[in-house]
């Protein structure tokens, strides 16, 4: 996990094109942030975009939106914390989901989350070594008609039997 | 807009959908010959469709229609959810309604050739009924729809949700239109109190007590909130309405807005439903464009507008108060009432809150008056609800139903009953915040009283069907734990209690309880509801207490006898090899992570040692001759 996280950092800091990048990333950042009026009533809706645009909250970007919006950091982490969408450690390249909701548990998601544990050797809500998947949980993604599902990135996959799995999600290189 | 032009653009509306509409209507408005001469492909892409590749399906169709050279007759339309979520993904062909179930790539080309250039049906695409194999040609002659009354869902799954003009040609906006030019705030507050509408959020509040509450409330900033949180862990209906016909939504609130005086509308959608949000921005541009959002909306003096925000992941959020913080970007803890959110709300300003369901039933009251909507549902509920039918069950996906059908019917003749001959064990309603219904009660009229007096709730809207495999025990233990994680922290009852709670229920699954477990539980369940400050605390303990209350026998097996009758709870089963099935293959020995698996010296079958098993399941799951029994 730490390595993986090191090894991101690095890469951000290599390099004029990388800080190039990252000043145009922020840059976006901003016309959110203006688009908002700077109100820091809109927090979450900036918290969202930067975690779009940035993969996770990095400190130096809470603490970017800290200022611009003129709220205690210690209130923006808060907010953070609150809420399971938000998160301030990199994900895996993929981000597998298993859905957790009621219809996908009657028809045996915990089980299928206990296979994809075993498969990848990390429980939910880690990152596997590599830095390629990470593994969580959401409460129904809407999807029950077609239960038990898994979301790979942005793709639903329904009725997903365990002995699919595997497969499934060895095609995520 | 004004008037007039608002009916020009109707008119128009109206032509370019009339085709789709030809096989509905007693008197088409087109000529038959461009009936019998073209047609248009809808492709579902709701929820469940695009992750069966509707998405690509549609691309497929737009290639071979071409390829064909049928473009000048034939047109793809993308349409949003229309309910058979199982069957995705799914097309029909208008004007001859017929419906398409599981078209994979491979089929396009076939119903493009077949039905489109030489007008024949591809008879291995249709519906089949699960006995007797009778094959259905229109959607409205399957069983799953026949019984369906559509108010809410009129036009999902039959209009393209990213077009103004469709919603239009459906009368869209004409109930804004009507209200605008002919009738008082007022009167359009009065057609909601008589149409009895009740919220549909979970409560089932009196729209038009709320409605008259914010109309009555002093001031000139007031806010109109919709609720599109969907937070129950097993229901989906807001979002197909949200993705399948979001002008709907918007007029709703826009009539909200007149009857109360509010000019500000707020969404608050959750995060998980992207296209949802992408959908309601659009319809939301689109409205402006057409001057239906902003000042002087058909030239009068209503001016209204609405915003987008969207959730973070709690389900807390659902919670009207704590909704409000998360809108103004802060931790979404609940706050105490009163004051109500009609007195002070966002900004501290008159606020009211409806679920996304209640307004989508509010233009077609205003549009066809409170009498039209009373025939439907019952005294007290009037109308019909959306059902999300999950779990257990042949048929799930979306359903809208009169109020006051039975859950027989809903689960029997609609859902086709439950699959792999099992047997129907208990319908779950309400979510965390519902209870079970067992099968004694499977005569009861689906309405927010009724199940109250069962120890459930309506909720939303979601139906899970459990069936005999699963252990109601763990059911309870479930939505606990959903609880737990849930909770705000904010006041102990509820953030200490349920913890305690979870941690009974799982030492009943364990077969460690005291003899007494259930009474302790219910006293705790008292403490927990009565002394909570919001809904998600004060209702927590419903899972548990309706579980105990109709499978009392289920729970004292675990606590008294040390046995799962469902077999679901590992601790209390015992995994045994039968030798007349093993083949020898040793599978589960190697999957047996303690390795208590082994061989008969004298023969190939295995078998296992009870005693240090860690009772994983693991050899119940790899073995493929089904020699594993659990107990
Ligand atoms: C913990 C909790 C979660 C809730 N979640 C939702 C939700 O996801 N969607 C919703 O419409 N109402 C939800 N509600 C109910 C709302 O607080 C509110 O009563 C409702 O949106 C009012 O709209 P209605 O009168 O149209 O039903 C929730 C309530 C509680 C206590
Ligand atoms: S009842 Fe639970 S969720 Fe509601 S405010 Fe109290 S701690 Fe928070
Ligand atoms: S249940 Fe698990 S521990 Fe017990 S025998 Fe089977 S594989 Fe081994
Ligand atoms: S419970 Fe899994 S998609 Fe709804």
């Amino acid at each position: 996990m730490k390595k993986y996280q090191q090894m991101i950092e690095s890469v951000s800091r290599s390099g004029a094109t990388a800080a190039a990048s990252e000043h145009s990333i922020f840059e976006e950042l901003n016309v959110t942030i203006d688009h908002f009026d700077r109100s820091p009533l809109a927090l979450i809706q900036i918290l969202h975009r930067a975690q779009e645009l940035f993969g996770y909250l990095r400190d130096d970007v809470v603490q970017y939106i800290s200022r611009e919006l003129r709220i205690p950091v210690s209130k923006v982490h808060g907010v953070i914390g609150f809420y399971g969408f938000f998160s301030r450690i990199p994900r895996g390249k993929h981000t597998i989901t298993v859905c957790t909701g009621t219809a996908c548990y009657v028809r045996g998601a915990v089980r299928l989350l206990r296979g994809i544990e075993k498969q990848l050797e990390i429980e939910s809500g880690d990152t596997t070594t590599d830095g390629r998947y990470s593994l969580r949980c959401a409460r129904c993604v809407g999807a029950c008609g077609i239960a038990p599902v898994l979301v790979i990135d942005d793709d639903v996959h329904g009725d997903v039997a365990s002995k699919r799995v595997k497969n499934l999600i060895r095609q995520y290189k | 807009m004004n008037a007039q032009e608002f009916q020009t653009w109707r008119t128009e509306a109206a032509q370019k959908l009339a085709l789709r509409l030809a096989g509905r209507e007693q008197a088409p408005l087109i000529d038959a010959d461009v009936i019998q001469h073209t047609r248009e492909v809808l492709v579902c892409l709701g929820g469940s469709c695009i992750s069966c590749g509707g998405a690509h399906i549609a691309d497929c169709f737009r290639d071979r229609i071409s390829a064909h050279g049928l473009h000048a007759n034939v047109r793809m339309v993308q349409v949003g959810c229309i309910g058979c979520c199982d069957l995705g993904v799914v097309v029909q062909i208008m004007p001859d309604e017929v419906l398409y179930r599981r078209v994979t790539e491979a089929d396009v080309d076939r119903i493009v050739t077949t039905h489109l250039q030489d007008g024949d049906i591809v008879e291995d695409l249709l519906h089949q009924s699960e006995v007797g194999g009778h094959r259905y040609q229109r959607a409205a002659d399957m069983p799953f729809f026949k019984h369906q009354v559509k108010i809410v869902l009129e036009n999902s799954g039959i209009i393209d949700p990213e077009n103004i003009d469709e919603y239009v040609a459906r009368q869209g906006y004409d109930a804004l239109a009507t209200a605008l030019l002919t009738k008082s705030p007022n009167d359009v507050l009065a057609d909601i109190k008589a149409s009895g509408l009740r919220g549909r959020g979970g409560g089932g509040f009196p729209a038009g007590l709320k409605w008259a509450m914010l109309a009555d409330a002093p001031g000139n900033s007031k806010h109109v909130i919709c609720n599109a949180d969907e937070g129950d862990p097993g229901a989906f209906m807001d979002r197909a309405v949200l993705e399948g016909d979001p002008h709907r939504v918007l007029e709703g609130m826009m009539l909200a807005g007149y009857a109360t005086g509010a000019a500000h509308g707020v969404i608050y959608v959750r995060a998980e439903y992207p296209l949802a949000i992408q959908r309601l921005q659009l319809a939301i541009d689109q409205a402006h464009a057409r001057g239906l959002l902003g000042d002087q909306i058909f030239a009068t003096e209503f001016c209204f507008d609405i915003e987008i925000r969207v959730g973070a992941g709690a389900f807390v959020c659902g919670e009207e108060t704590a909704l409000i913080a998360s809108i103004e970007g802060k931790r979404g803890h609940p706050v105490p009432r009163p004051p109500y959110p009609t007195q002070s709300g966002l900004y501290r300003e008159p606020s009211m809150i409806n679920n996304v369901e209640t307004f989508a039933n509010v233009p077609p009251i205003v549009r066809n008056g409170s009498d039209w909507y009373r025939q439907y549902g019952t005294e007290k509920s009037p109308g019909t609800k959306v059902f999300a039918l999950a779990g257990a069950i042949n048929n799930s996906g979306l359903v809208e139903l009169p109020m006051g059908t039975t859950l027989r019917q809903v689960v029997f003749d609609i859902g086709g009953g439950v699959p792999n001959g099992h047997a129907f064990k208990a319908a779950q309603t309400g979510g965390p915040s519902g209870g079970c219904i067992p099968a004694a009660h499977l005569d009861v009229p689906l309405e927010f009283d009724t199940l109250q007096e069962l120890g459930s709730i309506m909720g939303s809207g979601g139906l899970i069907v459990l069936d005999d495999s699963s252990c109601m025990v763990d059911v309870a233990r479930f939505f606990m734990e959903f609880c737990v994680e849930e909770s705000c922290g904010k006041c102990p009852p509820c953030r200490v209690g349920t913890v305690q709670m979870l941690h009974m229920l799982k030492k009943i699954c364990d077969g460690e309880a005291a003899p007494d477990q259930m009474e302790r539980l219910e006293g705790l369940a008292d403490v927990v509801s009565s002394a909570s400050l919001c809904g998600l605390g004060i209702t927590a303990p419903n899972p548990v207490l309706s579980t105990m209350r109709h499978f009392r026998e289920e729970y004292l097996a675990h606590i008294r006898d040390h046995r799962c009758p469902a077999g679901v709870c590992p601790k209390l089963l015992t995994f045994t090899i039968l030798e007349d099935r093993c083949t020898g293959c040793s599978l589960c020995a190697r999957n047996c992570p303690v390795e208590v698996i082994h061989k008969f010296d004298d023969r190939k079958q295995y078998w296992i040692d009870t005693e240090p098993c860690i009772h994983c399941g693991n050899c119940f799951e790899v073995c493929r001759f089904e020699a594993v029994h659990k107990e």
